[in-house]
């Protein structure tokens, strides 16, 4: 491709160039809350990883000497046991790990079709468009959480049908916003040099309009993250998520509310985790729009 | 305005439609019928039972008996509770979730209003810091944490309420869960309130308004409070709807025998008329609190005419 521009005068801009990205990590990073909440995330992650491996104890492993005890150092039952003498540090951990992956998982599918379905609806445009964003417009309209306990009622409580339940209803906002920035980006001036210089249609789409909407997509997932575990969390706590012994932080919290009276450990300690995870999420989201979108502000 | 009114009321037909459509085919995708049961049935009874219900038909036939019901305002039988209809069972819980969503949202309402123009008025006063909290509470504490700390607090430490229970009568049962779905409700009206008045405070009315000497008072009771007030009718919508999220996890927390707890119940007995039943009660009534806010914006808004 012929280049307008002289070699000389890019070079001599270089030193001063800075790429979005790049500025956008530096104001993250500059977000003193948003840095926090990372590092703590990080360490939920790490914790939730690889404690049960380093623990002397296993999450479904009852012991009939230490029932209901509440935090201790003896014996290292740091977050105290449960009413069947399960180590709840472990189960803490253990369900964490269910409740993230649940959330990861989640987020990454809804993601997905959220960027797919604006896409589509935005470029095609027409008919097709009005029609999709219809079908948004209805799935708003309807009380997700009633949905969710009709599919696992009906399909049963598997793992990964849990995953597609959350993620079936997660998808719209992120579909809608993507829509929108395709229709914005479609008519923009560049789209229009490249178009008329002779650019073929997926180059546009891959070197102008998705990288455009790549900032957008980035800050509405992780706008998504901490509702998909919250919603995964409300599953749990109504008895429809995993099973016994499997755990995950809304059945510990469940657990936790019928013995608050006699052993309020029971729920402090996932009651925490789960609330932690969620501030730090939303912080770290708070975080992404002030960088990516200082216009936003 | 009765032409948008006609098309808002035919656009939640399709948005009902769907989902029942697609909750009664994920209802017969399961595999088992109502009446595989341990217990050993006549052939006769078996055929009589059929019948009664149009189970010998094909798919779409039973699917417009269904529809057919549904129009004449019958759920159903329950699968589980012998001798009782979904109509029973929704009639005894409903008004018991209408009283607590009801007065909740009442309470949110009227609170977060007065919250918001308070914190708009004098920002960075203790009504403003109140409304930061709140928000920050309500958006990442999840309601099964806030409820149990609420019941910790004001059943356990302080023995002044019930922690669970329900008491058609005794309103002390009443406060908890109120006091739960309201603070869940109160920061985001009062988020919108606060922000939407300080952005018609800043508007050339009110600046006309003031210059001919109205006093602040005056100004914003008569003219800034109505326009302000639009955001937050449109934000009703969402909140209603999330709330009956919130109202589940609720009922389900200080075992209140509502509509929540009736499809809670309902789900892991896996009573699937039950929960059949009420989805397509609680979307309608969703379905229908959506329309009527839109109709209310329309109403409200002297700049949207249709």
């Amino acid at each position: 491709m012929p280049t307008l521009i002289p070699k000389s005068a890019t070079e001599s801009a270089e030193p001063a160039q800075r790429s979005p990205w790049l500025d956008a990590r530096i104001r993250f990073v500059r977000n003193r809350a948003a840095l926090a909440s990372l590092l703590i995330l990080v360490c939920i992650v790490f914790a939730c990883v690889l404690g049960p491996l380093l623990l002397p104890y296993s999450y479904e492993d009852t012991d009939w000497n230490q029932m209901g005890i509440a935090p201790t150092l003896t014996g290292w039952h740091l977050f105290g046991t449960d009413e069947l003498g399960r180590d709840l540090l472990v189960r803490t951990l253990v369900g964490g790990r269910i409740s993230l992956t649940v959330g990861l998982l989640a987020t990454l599918v809804s993601v997905s079709l959220g960027v797919a379905w604006g896409a589509v609806a935005g470029f095609v445009g027409g008919r097709v468009d009005a029609l999709m964003m219809r079908i948004v417009d209805i799935l708003y309209a309807i009380p997700y959480l009633l949905i969710a306990i009709m599919m696992v009622t009906i399909l049963g409580r598997d793992f990964y049908l849990v995953v597609l339940t959350i993620s079936a209803f997660s998808w719209m906002d992120m579909a809608r916003v993507v829509r929108g920035q395709t229709l914005s980006i479609r008519s923009k001036e560049y789209v229009e040099a490249a178009r008329a210089i002779g650019v073929p249609t997926w180059r546009i789409i891959f070197s102008h309009v998705v990288p455009n909407l790549l900032g957008i997509v980035v800050i509405y997932t992780s706008i998504t993250v901490p509702g998909v575990i919250l919603t995964e969390s409300v599953l749990s706590f109504l008895g429809l998520g995993v099973q016994e012994p499997m755990t995950s932080w809304g059945v510990l919290i469940h657990d936790g509310a019928n013995v608050m009276a006699s052993s309020p450990w029971m729920i402090w300690f996932p009651g925490a985790a789960l609330t932690i995870t969620l501030y730090c999420a939303n912080f770290i989201g708070d975080g992404m729009r002030d960088a990516l979108d200082p216009k936003e502000r | 305005m009765w032409k948008y009114t006609l098309r808002r009321v035919l656009a939640t037909v399709p948005a009902l439609l769907a989902v029942i459509t697609i909750c009664y085919l994920m209802l017969h995708a399961t595999p088992g019928g109502p009446f595989d049961t341990e217990r050993k049935v006549s052939a006769a009874v078996l055929a009589n039972l059929q019948a009664k219900y149009h189970l010998e038909l094909p798919l779409w036939q039973q699917y417009l008996y269904y529809l057919n019901s549904l129009l004449h305002g019958d759920l159903g039988a329950s699968f589980r509770y012998a001798d009782w209809s979904v109509n029973d069972l929704v009639a005894k819980a409903l008004p018991v979730s209408l009283t607590i969503g009801g007065l909740s949202m009442l309470i949110a309402v009227a609170l977060g209003v007065s919250l918001g123009i308070w914190a708009a008025l004098r920002q960075n006063s203790a009504a403003d810091y109140l409304l930061m909290l709140l928000g920050s509470v309500g958006s990442a504490v999840p309601s099964f944490v806030l409820g149990p700390v609420l019941v910790m607090v004001f059943a356990i430490w302080l023995p002044w309420l019930p922690s669970g229970g329900w008491s058609d009568h005794e309103v002390r049962f009443w406060v908890l869960p109120i006091a739960l779905l309201t603070l869940i409700n109160l920061s985001t009206v009062g988020r919108v309130m606060r922000g939407s008045l300080i952005e018609v405070m800043s508007s050339n009315f009110i600046r006309t308004a003031r210059a001919k000497g109205l006093p602040m008072r005056i100004v914003v009771l008569r003219h800034a409070i109505r326009p302000a007030l639009l955001p937050v009718v449109s934000v009703l919508g969402p909140l209603a709807i999330s709330s009956i999220t919130s109202a589940v996890v609720t009922e389900t927390l200080f075992s209140i025998p509502g509509l929540g707890k009736l499809i809670v119940n309902g789900a892991s007995n896996r009573d699937y008329t039950l929960v059949l039943g009420l989805v397509i009660l609680v979307t309608l009534v969703a379905v229908l609190l959506n329309l009527l806010v839109d109709l209310a914006y329309a109403y409200l808004d002297p700049k949207i005419r249709y």
